[in-house]
């Protein structure tokens, strides 16, 4: 299986495992563990009894009311990131069976659809872990003001209304604006590697998702203000050229958001930046 | 020279970031405290969209002023009216920095904003991105803050939990100068000096288990600000949305437009039938709506729907299995016309159900959605101070009164939105005066940005001409009595890991469970005078039981289970708050309704409840006092009755 295929969902496989699932069931949860930086990983694995439209959420819950695991051994509730619950907050994302995605929007039916069926639950490979399922994610925010994703407004008096806009391109700009920053691209990016120390995160790959920021913001009338300097950030270190193409980002993106897209558009915008660059005598 | 001054703003959503912005950028520093990255608040779940007059409703009779008198109706009365005023007059103006803000709003073939119909008006008002316009407008904001931090005008403080506030003097003389918070990874407890505080710290749907809202929504903060001796406004009025989706985890919004399709809601007429929907024949389905409304059947107005879904599962115990689930069901129509229709609507309920609405019927049930209540503000009424109250404002009418900033409230007035305490502000969601008893869709994420922009300047012009002891100057003896009062706390609950009774009903997830079960049966939907005295002999019991909480993680780094149990404590002391609130109130108005005073009852309770916390018997003493009105005649709000079939046929999206 190529890393592209690992990454797709197999959605033909999740609808069919739903129509088999067995009411009433318990369902083991294996759960990469973690108390803290620096500490040991260890796993544990815990049986829960699954409800109708459980969820890893859901199952998740149960656990921290009943934290014993399948040998019987009392141990503390398992620490995780989640706020919206309804898959556009981007918190609660974790590795379920080895693939990224969010843990609200992912039901049991489909993953565990029998008895002593196994899910495996672990955080997030490209980010450091703070405790269990819990990592952080503050270098995927650092690189959308590297990039500086936003509209440069003047301030936020009475200045009358925004720019004009086409049904065509609001509805571009509309497929891009919902990338809700939960770094699954990063995750299943072979370029997106690990890196604890936050002096170099400026230099690193910065990531499909803070590239398609960028181009959604030099897509706005007065966001382009700023091209310049989002394409100066996006042509050194750690910028588009050190995309390798294998494509993983549109394939799990959770939105659908044309990452591939965003990158094409913005390396077209580089090699114009390095033209201009080069007539105007700065490089 | 540099201004050493500093406000504290306590949550990151929209309220919490159109303030940061606009205090950041009056030139004063900012210290944001959020427990999640900003860019997750609950804001981003709203999906409608948001109110404004604008200039194509202006031209077909629309005014801000309409806008105001729609948003009164809609709150039956029970708002503070010049606030509202003066936030529908800023509405167009709102609208318009967002739009150069660069919200992906959505364009009319010509380019311009387009607008959509939404509940409570006859006029297109309202202003949308897709169907996820709170997450657009978070965004927006998220990003001028973002900008704002990079330059340093704005400290970051993510992760981070407010636990109190910080408050010098007594009485009259009773000043915010600062919070106590907890690191949420290192457990740290610190205290943050600050000139004044502002709380934007949204709702407590969690306080009835599973609602529509974030898990982060657990109105602790404001709990904490109420203990502390924050007057708690209206607590009673929660907004319950119809037909929302429950899941095991939490309560999904399902729009109102699949009954506006042709959505039939039905349960097995016979009790206890497990058969399969498909396999339970017509004659032997109960058509709710339909047999109790045969005028209007399924398309009856969201309060009445909700009230009668409510009463055949709570009360008559005949809800799908026996469980709080009716259907809508969408099978008897073509699979492809729905697809056209309600496409979207109907994949959100494949992905979180994992069941197909073409062919199985869906399964709904009424989820606790927004609080109306919140922590009690006041502010400095406007220019406009007509000589008798308005009555029955049509559309064509001349308008009153002019659009500019103002005439509602006077603009920057230090008490604007500020709460009982002085130097401490309620912003957004947690801000009481704007929804009255029951909120029109679309109007919240309108409440919120409006308190950041408008109020915030408020924030900074006290800071700046209060005349007060700056925050920096006071004694630090202050600071370190709050933390120690928090770290004994916090220090107590570690402790009871050790406790090891192990008994079930001292789990704190276990007093949660019941909490959110007793408050939604009996101070939701549907309530009685016994129904509340049964819930607050219940909440007292929980109460105790929670003094005795064992804690299930004794770990000094990361405790979540900490967090979680700490602020269960806060919610049982909230839902007194709206049970008590909800027991004295012997009227029916907006979303309160109570069955044994089905009437409103304007000569005893055209009043706001005002909840104070009794720190000696640690409960709530509730009175009730005028609304400040003045602006707009009392009238009866009827419009549900005479225009609700067509209403709800023509509304395209339900109030989110």
């Amino acid at each position: 299986m190529s890393e592209a295929e690992a990454y797709s969902y197999d959605a033909d496989m999740r609808k069919a495992n739903r129509k088999q699932a067995v009411e009433g069931r318990s369902v083991i949860f294996k759960i990469k563990r973690c108390d803290g930086p620096g500490k040991p990983t260890r796993w544990e694995s815990f049986k829960v009894p699954i409800e109708t439209g459980a969820n890893v959420i859901s199952s998740l819950n149960w656990i921290a009311a009943n934290p014993v695991t399948v040998e019987g051994t009392k141990t503390t509730p398992v620490v995780w990131d989640s706020s919206c619950l309804e898959e556009v907050c981007g918190a609660c994302t974790m590795l379920i069976n080895g693939r990224v995605r969010q843990s609200c929007s992912c039901l049991i039916d489909e993953y565990a659809p029998k008895e002593g069926d196994t899910i495996s639950l672990e955080p997030m490979g490209k980010f450091p872990v703070i405790r269990d399922l819990w990592v952080d994610r503050q270098r995927l925010f650092s690189n959308l003001t590297r990039v500086k994703a936003w509209v440069p407004i003047d301030g936020t008096y009475n200045m009358g209304a925004g720019p004009k806009e086409s049904h065509e391109q609001q509805q571009m700009r509309y497929a891009l604006s919902e990338c809700m920053s939960c770094g699954c691209c990063l995750e299943a990016c072979p370029q997106f590697t690990k890196e604890e120390d936050e002096s170099k995160w400026d230099s690193s790959f910065v990531g499909a998702h803070a590239i398609s920021q960028a181009r959604y913001f030099n897509e706005h009338e007065t966001g382009k203000q700023l091209k310049g300097e989002r394409m100066d950030a996006l042509s050194g270190a750690g910028g588009i050229n050190d995309c390798g193409n294998a494509q993983n980002c549109v394939k799990v993106c959770p939105k659908g958001i044309p990452l591939t897209e965003s990158i094409g558009s913005i390396g077209r915008s580089a090699t114009m930046h390095a033209i201009k660059q080069f007539f105007q005598g700065k490089k | 020279m540099a201004d050493q001054k500093r406000v504290i703003v306590v949550g990151g959503g929209l309220a919490g970031l159109a303030a940061s912005i606009r205090v950041a950028e009056a030139g004063m520093a900012v210290d944001l405290f959020s427990m999640v990255p900003v860019k997750r608040s609950h804001s981003v779940c709203a999906q409608g969209g948001i109110n404004a007059c604008n200039d194509v409703a202006r031209q077909q009779g629309y005014s801000e002023y309409q806008h105001f008198d729609e948003t009164l109706i809609g709150g039956d009365f029970l708002n503070d009216q010049h606030p509202v005023l003066e936030m529908t007059n800023w509405a167009p103006k709102i609208i318009d920095l967002l739009d150069r803000m660069g919200v992906p709003f959505n364009r009319s073939s010509e380019g311009f904003r387009d607008l959509r119909l939404f509940g409570g008006s006859l006029f297109k008002r309202t202003h949308f991105a897709g169907a996820t316009t709170g997450q657009q407008l978070l965004y927006a904001l998220d990003e001028q803050t973002r900008r704002f931090a990079s330059e340093g005008k704005i400290n970051m403080k993510e992760f981070w939990e407010f636990l109190w506030p910080i408050i010098e003097g007594e009485g009259e003389d009773a000043r915010c100068v600062g919070i106590v918070a907890q690191d949420m990874r290192t457990m740290q407890i610190q205290s943050f000096r600050a000139d004044a505080v502002i709380m934007a710290t949204g709702g407590c749907g969690l306080v009835f288990g599973k609602s529509t809202n974030s898990v982060i929504c657990t109105g602790g903060a404001a709990s904490r600000c109420y203990q502390a001796g924050a007057w708690y406004g209206n607590a009673e009025m929660i907004q319950v949305h119809p037909t929302a989706i429950p899941g095991a985890d939490k309560c999904r919004l399902m729009s109102e437009s699949a009954r506006g399709e042709g959505g039939r809601v039905w349960v097995p007429a016979k009790k206890g039938d497990t058969r399969k929907p498909a396999d339970i024949p017509d004659t032997e389905r109960y058509y709710i709506l339909e047999e109790r409304y045969p005028k209007y059947g399924n398309l009856v107005p969201r309060d009445i729907a909700t009230r009668e879904i409510f009463d055949v599962c709570v009360n008559e115990g005949m809800g799908i299995n026996g469980t709080n689930q009716v259907y809508l069901d969408l099978t008897h129509m073509d699979p492809e016309y729905l697809t056209e229709k309600l496409g979207g609507i109907l994949d959100i309920y494949e992905k979180f159900v994992g069941e197909d609405p073409r062919f199985n019927p869906m399964r709904i049930f009424p989820a606790v959605h927004y609080s109306m209540g919140g922590l009690w503000t006041t502010y400095t009424a406007g220019d406009y101070q007509p000589d008798a109250p308005i009555s029955g404002f049509k559309p064509g009418d001349s308008i009153p009164v002019g659009s500019e900033p103002g005439q509602g409230m006077k603009v920057g007035a230090h008490n604007n939105a500020m709460t009982n305490i002085t130097g401490l502000y309620a912003f957004g969601e947690v801000n009481f005066a704007y929804h009255g008893a029951t909120r029109l869709g679309a109007n919240a994420l309108l409440s919120c940005i409006f308190d950041g922009l408008c109020n915030g300047v408020s924030v900074v012009n006290y800071v700046r001409e209060g005349g007060h002891t700056p925050a920096a100057e006071i004694d630090q003896s202050v600071f370190d009595a709050a933390v120690k009062q928090e770290q004994d706390k916090h220090d107590n609950l570690l402790k009871s890991t050790s406790n090891g009774t192990g008994d079930r009903k001292f789990n704190p997830y276990q007093i949660a469970f019941e909490l959110g079960e007793e408050m939604n049966s009996a101070s939701t939907v549907v309530k009685t005078g016994p129904g509340l005295e049964k819930c607050l002999g219940k909440l007292e019991e929980l109460k105790d039981r929670y003094s005795k909480v064992e804690l299930g993680d004794g770990a000094m780094w990361t405790n979540q289970s900490l967090s979680f149990t700490r602020s269960v404590g806060d919610m049982i002391i909230i839902g007194e708050a709206i049970a008590k609130a909800g027991l004295l109130r012997e009227e029916s108005r907006g979303s309160h309704y109570r069955t044994d005073f089905p009437e409103r009852d304007d000569d005893k309770f055209w009043k706001a409840s005002v909840a104070k916390f009794n720190a000696s018997s640690g409960k709530s003493d509730v009175e009730f006092v005028e609304v400040k009105a003045g602006l707009v005649k009392l009238r009866p709000r009827d419009y549900g009755k005479t225009e609700s079939n067509a209403g709800a046929k023509k509304e395209p999206v339900g109030a989110s």
